[in-house]
């Protein structure tokens, strides 16, 4: 047993469904628990924190990390786990680029407290209580933990070694992910576990895109009755295919709806809104130039379908990333 | 504050819920304060977006029940939309609906709730897990439980993409249809999942009903909580997870309330405290009573207990046959928290049943998957029995079908305090004169647990199940010892 590599896999602010996509290994996950000792997996075991505090320092060998960092808890111990493991693996879109939750940085802590606490149509507030970090109302002093104004993907908070992403991580890739750092072959420090090819190079439905796409009319997904095989963006709906990385399994577009990027940007592309505004751009079909600006106003919401996963990692709003408890 | 940081950096990595229990000058426990710790803001943060996009975002609210989450959302879509689903979308979305409810349903027994009876309360916390379950039924078993739980969530993926954050679902229909292939695949796992709904329930009869200790524990006034309960019911009042109205019951069993999701604002308010960032729900007509049971209570549960409560009879015979036992051994309304385990394995039983008839439904392979005859209102309340329970999601767009309001009340919210007295009278039963246990903590935990609380849905925010921190204090709020788990 001492001589097995030790794994820990651990969530931050995610919302769980990282770690049932390891439960999702099925069968293969016995070979997992067989090559490693697991030393820490809050949603399955019991160990403890000072288990891993009590370490030497780099004796996990992989430390695989969910969710987001929104708060100090989040930071502290992704901070222990930074010094306690070898190799750390951001695992999924919140930790790789703040997730969908990460849209959050488009609003103030200040005005969800308004909605949460104040205006929803179901408060019942006559004190206009607030949490607040120390409370003393019920004779006792209870207390909750603050939280950070922004949401930051892992690389924000401390050095990561490889990233895994998807909304979540699909079987094969984590069993490639946790084989190759069984037999010591990943790949070089900084790399993302997937394939570098954009997801329209595998699409099954890219024989049917014409040679030359143009869009004359943007269609939301509701408004069509969407062709089975057909190219989406030839059908007129926004699909992030062509900024967005491969190695998803093209499930979305296999159930028929098209893809909004949750393994993130292509290779080499630090800001995919802004990849895919200008691809986007490219196709967009119109006579005059009034007319192909108003059609692509008439796209709502591009930061809601450029950005779904990664506003965290965006280049947007970095300046309100100087001050974390903004 | 800054002192409990320093004192106890446990709580701070796994503190994403916490209890604190405290104690009077004779030891006894005085007060416990079940909290959650954490805020994310998605009804914020979905403003602006346009409505259609909603099911794709909000599974991300809890990947533990992403399924109820995308499925709330679908249903208020179609009221939004002003349009039915065809019967073949309806079809395929049940199926979806149904195979969560069985996977669901396992692995909360099996993972997290089933080491607590199959391994035992106070054994060895290094064994208290699936392995030691499996080690304990034989690797057969175990590798039933996985086959099992990966086959319905194959259902889940072939009509929503992903079983952890499912995709899809439009105003008045799905985005795919069922092959006849696929419908075959699936009555092969409807019938596996039947079978192994019945081996399931009986593990539960021999490990707990036959054993007295266990018995004598489920029936104790330690695990015992009286408040009013809300379900979704059919016309028939029998359960029904994907739709129907709301009833509610007092703590004698009498009918309250019985009305349409879209008027849960009147029969629903949520109080807020100070002490934690999840939102109290209450009766509303009743009014905020504090944290109190009984008659005098405006306090509701939700979730397997409830429905049992609430419900007339299951909607499937093989379920129906087990609901009566239930009943037989237990009366109705029943308080028991921890026969809230009891019912959900009646209810992965008909989950089980109905995917059959879903399966044998010729309209399941039906091509009209879509009704398009749009009635735009601009607002839409989605309500389903989520695994844990009630779940409302409610939006109103702008003309233009982009969301400019959202409104959701999730199952541990519902919850959250009843969890806070269940654990508080479990603590009192368990902590005497100072003397804290080493077992007291799963005892307490064991009260929470029940709830499979969720407390990723609870604040819209983090992962759905939780480790624990109990902290105990002196009369003075010093803490003096401190379990975690």
């Amino acid at each position: 047993m001492a001589d097995k590599p030790k794994l820990a896999i651990c969530w931050f602010g995610g919302c769980g469904g990282c770690d049932e996509a390891v439960v999702d290994l099925n069968e293969d996950i016995l070979k997992v628990t067989n090559a490693f000792d697991l030393v820490l997996w809050p949603v399955a075991l019991d160990f403890k924190y000072h288990h891993i505090e009590a370490m030497e320092d780099k004796e996990i060998t992989l430390s695989i990390i969910n969710g987001s960092v929104r708060n100090s808890e989040h930071e502290e111990i992704a901070n222990l786990l930074r010094k306690k493991s070898k190799i750390v693996l951001a695992f999924g879109a919140c930790a790789c680029f703040g997730g969908t939750p990460g849209m959050a940085n488009m609003r103030s802590k200040e005005d969800i407290f308004q909605w949460v606490y104040e205006d929803a149509p179901t408060i019942v507030n006559p004190k206009h209580n607030v949490p607040q970090p120390v409370s003393n109302t019920t004779g006792y002093e209870l207390t909750l933990p603050e939280f950070y104004g922004q949401v930051h993907p892992l690389n924000q908070i401390i050095d990561v070694d490889y990233y895994l992403p998807g909304c979540p991580p699909p079987p094969n890739l984590i069993y490639n992910a946790v084989s190759a750092a069984i037999a010591g072959n990943l790949p070089p420090k900084g790399s993302t576990l997937a394939p570098e090819r954009a997801l329209c190079d595998v699409c099954d439905r890219n024989k049917t895109k014409p040679d030359r796409l143009a869009i004359s009319q943007i269609k939301r997904i509701h408004e069509i009755e969407a062709d089975p095989e057909k190219c989406f963006l030839a059908q007129g709906v926004v699909c992030t295919g062509p900024a967005t990385r491969s190695g998803c399994g093209e499930t979305c577009i296999k159930t028929n709806i098209p893809c909004r990027g949750c393994f993130g940007p292509v290779e080499g592309i630090a800001d995919m809104g802004a990849k895919y505004l200008s691809a986007f751009a490219s196709i967009v079909e119109a006579d005059t130039e009034e007319n192909r600006k108003n059609l692509i106003e008439s796209l709502d919401d591009p930061a809601g379908y450029f950005y779904r996963f990664t506003t965290a990692s965006s280049l947007l709003k970095k300046r309100r990333d100087a001050s974390k408890k903004s | 504050m800054a002192n409990k940081i320093t004192i106890n950096p446990v709580t701070r990595l796994e503190g994403h819920g916490k209890i604190d229990i405290f104690l009077n000058d004779n030891g006894d426990v005085a007060d416990a304060y079940f909290q959650v710790t954490e805020l994310r803001g998605f009804e914020r943060f979905c403003i602006g977006r346009p409505a259609e996009e909603m099911p794709r975002i909000v599974p991300n609210i809890c990947g533990v029940c992403p399924t109820p989450h995308n499925m709330a959302s679908t249903k208020a879509l179609d009221y939004i939309y002003g349009v039915a689903p065809t019967p073949t979308a309806k079809l395929v979305r049940k199926l979806q609906y149904n195979a969560n409810f069985i996977e669901d349903h396992y692995i909360h027994f099996f993972f997290l709730a089933g080491p607590d009876f199959v391994v035992g309360p106070d054994a060895n916390p290094a064994e208290r897990n699936i392995l030691g379950v499996i080690n304990k039924v034989g690797l057969d078993i175990g590798k039933k439980v996985i086959e099992v739980r990966k086959k319905t969530r194959e259902i889940i993926k072939l009509v929503a993409s992903k079983p952890a954050h499912p995709e899809g679902g439009l105003p008045g229909g799905v985005p795919r249809g069922i092959t006849e292939e696929e419908r075959k695949t699936i009555r092969r796992t409807a019938d596996l999942s039947v079978e192994f709904a019945q081996f399931a329930m009986k593990l539960f009869k021999d490990t707990v009903l036959k054993n007295k200790n266990y018995l004598d524990l489920v029936l104790s006034d330690a695990y015992n909580l009286k408040t009013y309960y809300m379900a979704l019911v059919d016309d028939t009042k029998k359960v029904n997870f994907y739709e129907g109205k709301l009833r509610v019951i007092d703590p004698s069993g009498n009918e309250t309330a019985f009305f349409h999701p879209n008027d849960y604002a009147d029969y629903i308010g949520e109080w807020v405290e100070p002490w934690t960032y999840i939102r109290l729900t209450h009766l509303r007509k009743i009014g905020w009573k504090g944290l109190i049971e009984g008659e005098g209570t405006s306090l509701y549960r939700v979730g397997p207990l409830a429905r049992y409560n609430v419900c007339e009879g299951m909607a499937t015979p093989l379920a129906q046959k087990e609901y009566e036992q239930m009943v037989e051994t237990l009366g109705k309304p029943s308080h028991h928290t921890l026969a809230y385990h009891w019912m959900r394995l009646i209810e992965a039983l008909q989950a089980a049943e109905d995917l059959q008839n879903i399966a044998d439904d010729p309209l399941l392979t039906g091509k009209n998957i879509r009704n398009m005859n749009f009635q735009f209102t601009g607002k839409g309340v989605g309500c389903v029995e989520a695994c844990r329970g009630v779940l409302i999601h409610d939006y109103e767009t702008d003309d233009n079908g982009m969301i400019k309001k959202v409104n959701l009340i999730v199952a541990t919210q519902h919850n959250a305090a009843p969890i806070s007295m269940s654990v508080k009278k479990a603590a009192q039963a368990f902590i005497k004169g100072g003397e804290v246990k080493e077992g007291m903590l799963n005892m307490a935990e064991m009260a929470f647990r029940a709830y499979d609380p969720c407390l990723g849905c609870a604040t819209h925010t983090l992962p759905g199940k939780m480790p624990l921190v109990i902290d105990i204090r002196d009369h003075e709020g010093n803490i003096i010892k401190t379990i975690s788990r």
